[in-house]
């Protein structure tokens, strides 16, 4: 039998291993809490084992280097938090229209402006609803554990390759800090051929050019359909989720990333009072479980979103379950981090079961 | 030039001998955008020649700017990539980076270059990324008509400077070349022209010179070109020639700014 190879690690870290086990070719980075330890690690691990790992002069260089580096047909990645991921987002539309496939994490941390350190849920907009100009959508993964820090990576590119689009993961302070057992599997990263990549023009093929510019209007419309084409795909195939006790539920949380684990507690304490509560994790953000809420919302008393901001992903709660039940949101903010019955005592409220 | 295979082309009965031809490989033969008398025209030419003469077409990657030389890969019949504004050599040390044995340039504006990309510009020749930049200054902002540009001389006119380049308001035009040739991961940084023949010869050599030491893996070949812009200083094509030779090069004198010695070369093939 094959020997586990298992290990205490920060999801930072864990990411990190991961990128170096997913083949990735380069990582471009930039310090900032708390994320710093990506660029460490690489830094560290790299160079004699696989990649190259290169410290940008700002998040700005950075996102261009990816997109230089992906449109020579290499797998490459970036990684910030919330401050560095906004001066990315040009660079990300770009990416998006020129169909680059890279991995790019946000460990989101408390916002707006310089906010503060600690973990937070307060770009779940900017990563779920463009951000950057223009029309377009990332594929977008929240790990709730370090084991997912590592295998959003292997995820990740296969995503990006797969549809030829970036791949957002977002994380976040708490889940990019915590120490957790991991777990590598060996895995084999297939070869992909991108013919469209610019390695040098061949005389068999015509030029390859790498733009997101199509300055006839008409072109430019093609070009938004067929992206839009190319995310109708992506909604259809690619949606994941988890669910915990939702078979009898009559009351459902729905939460993802850090929030998830807490909730999943809250879940529990609720059973333990004969509260019949469930939990629905989305795993994709976008694309988002609408469908399956909305299945779910048909035998429901009520929803409660739980997110680290002001209340954000509600929204995509609320286009799901169509008015059929109510959703009410809790959150904490500032990266303060809610207790599990911090929650469960304000779902009951807000339900009315007190 | 001759490319060896035809040498003479019949018209209407008569034998012409072929003295110029264009690069047939490296320029796609697509119409170009350029205003007439442009220097761009001249500057992308003189490049596609270059690639073809030293037979690097499957060995090159470029990446084209925001800017007037936005479509550049519309013409040099070679992979490229098309950068957000100012940011052509972070993307070209993407590329690079990966690919370091291909050859890679960027193609860049004042604006794109010496002003929302001066980050970019500084770090990727500090870090000595193995890249040809060709610097096309004109002293304008082009493609959106005219503005004043990091580059533009004090007293001249554009259509944010309307009473001319005020020093003590927008500060000083940008010697780039200057400023840049200290930092140890410039290479060789030398500054032509494109509005004599003489001149567009010597531009030649140094893009041959550019492209060649990139073997060399020793750092950045900035080649900045001064160039006109008759569209956006109003006036003829002829006259932008003479203000190039009477206002800007007294300001960016031609030349050589910085050579790699007799031991830096060796080793060049």
């Amino acid at each position: 039998m094959e020997e586990l190879d298992i290990r205490l690690m920060k999801g930072n870290e864990a990411m990190a291993e991961a990128a170096i086990q997913a083949k990735c070719d380069a990582y471009f980075g930039y310090p900032i809490t708390p994320q710093s330890e990506v660029l460490e690690y690489l830094s560290r691990e790299m160079p004699g084992r696989y990649g190259i790992p290169l410290q940008a002069e700002s998040e700005v260089a950075s996102i261009n280097m990816v997109y230089g580096a992906a449109g020579a047909g290499k797998r490459v990645m970036t990684s910030s938090s919330s401050p560095g991921f906004s001066l990315m987002m040009e660079g990300i539309s770009y990416i998006a229209s020129a169909q680059l496939p890279c991995l790019l994490v946000n460990v989101n941390r408390g916002g707006p402006g310089l906010g503060t350190i600690q973990p937070s849920q307060g770009d779940y907009f900017q990563a779920t609803k463009g951000g950057g100009h223009g029309d377009y959508h990332l594929i977008v993964l929240a790990p709730n554990s370090v084991q997912e820090m590592a295998d959003f990576v292997f995820l990740g590119f296969e995503l990006a390759d797969k549809y030829r689009n970036p791949v957002c993961m977002l994380s976040d302070g708490a889940i990019g800090q915590m120490m957790e057992r991991v777990v590598f599997k060996k895995r084999e990263v297939p070869a992909i051929k991108k013919d469209w990549a610019t390695t040098g023009k061949t005389k068999d093929r015509e030029r390859n050019i790498i733009t997101s510019l199509f300055i006839q209007p008409e072109k430019m419309e093609q070009v938004n359909l067929s992206l839009n084409k190319k995310y109708e795909e992506i909604s259809k195939n690619e949606v994941r989720y988890e669910e915990i006790f939702t078979d009898d539920a009559e009351y459902l949380i729905v939460a993802y990333g850090l929030s998830s684990r807490i909730s999943h507690k809250t879940v529990i304490l609720a059973r333990e009072k004969g509260i019949k509560l469930g939990l629905l994790r989305p795993i994709t953000l976008y694309p988002y479980p609408y469908k399956r809420l909305n299945e779910l919302a048909n035998k429901l008393k009520g929803i409660l979103t739980l997110e680290l901001n002001a209340g954000q992903m509600i929204e995509d709660v609320k286009l799901s379950v169509e008015g059929k039940v109510p959703v009410w949101h809790y959150g904490r903010m500032g990266g303060i981090i809610p207790s599990p019955e911090e929650v469960l005592e304000n779902f009951e409220k807000l339900a009315k079961i007190k | 030039m001759l490319t060896g295979e035809k040498d003479c082309i019949i018209e209407d009965g008569e034998v012409y001998e072929l003295v110029y031809e264009k690069p047939l490989t490296t320029l796609t033969g697509t119409r170009m955008h350029y205003c007439p008398g442009c220097g761009h025209s001249t500057a992308h030419k003189v490049l596609a020649e270059v690639i073809e003469e030293l037979g690097i077409q499957e060995q090159t990657i470029g990446v084209a700017p925001v800017g007037c030389s936005v479509f550049a890969y519309d013409y040099l019949n070679i992979d490229m990539q098309e950068a957000a504004h100012g940011r052509a050599t972070a993307v070209a040390t993407g590329i690079k980076r990966v690919l370091p044995d291909k050859y890679v340039f960027t193609y860049q504006g004042d604006g794109d270059l010496a002003a929302i990309g001066t980050a970019e510009t500084i770090h990727s020749i500090n870090r000595g990324e193995n890249i040809m930049i060709i610097f096309i200054n004109n002293a304008v902002y082009g493609m959106t008509s005219g503005q004043m540009a990091p580059t533009t001389l004090v007293g001249m006119k554009s259509t944010t400077s309307p009473y001319g380049r005020d020093a003590d308001f927008a500060g000083m035009p940008i010697k780039v070349s200057e400023l840049i040739a200290p930092l140890k991961g410039a290479f060789y940084v030398t500054r032509h022209s494109v509005h004599t023949p003489g001149n567009v010869r010597k531009l030649k050599k140094a893009i041959t010179n550019g492209f060649k030491y990139q073997q060399l893996k020793k750092g950045v070949t900035f080649i900045e070109v001064i160039s006109n812009c008759p569209s956006n200083w109003k006036m003829t094509p002829v006259k932008s020639n003479e203000f190039i030779e009477k206002e800007m090069l007294p300001y960016y004198p031609l030349g050589d700014i910085k050579l790699p010695s007799k031991e830096d070369l060796a080793g060049l093939k």
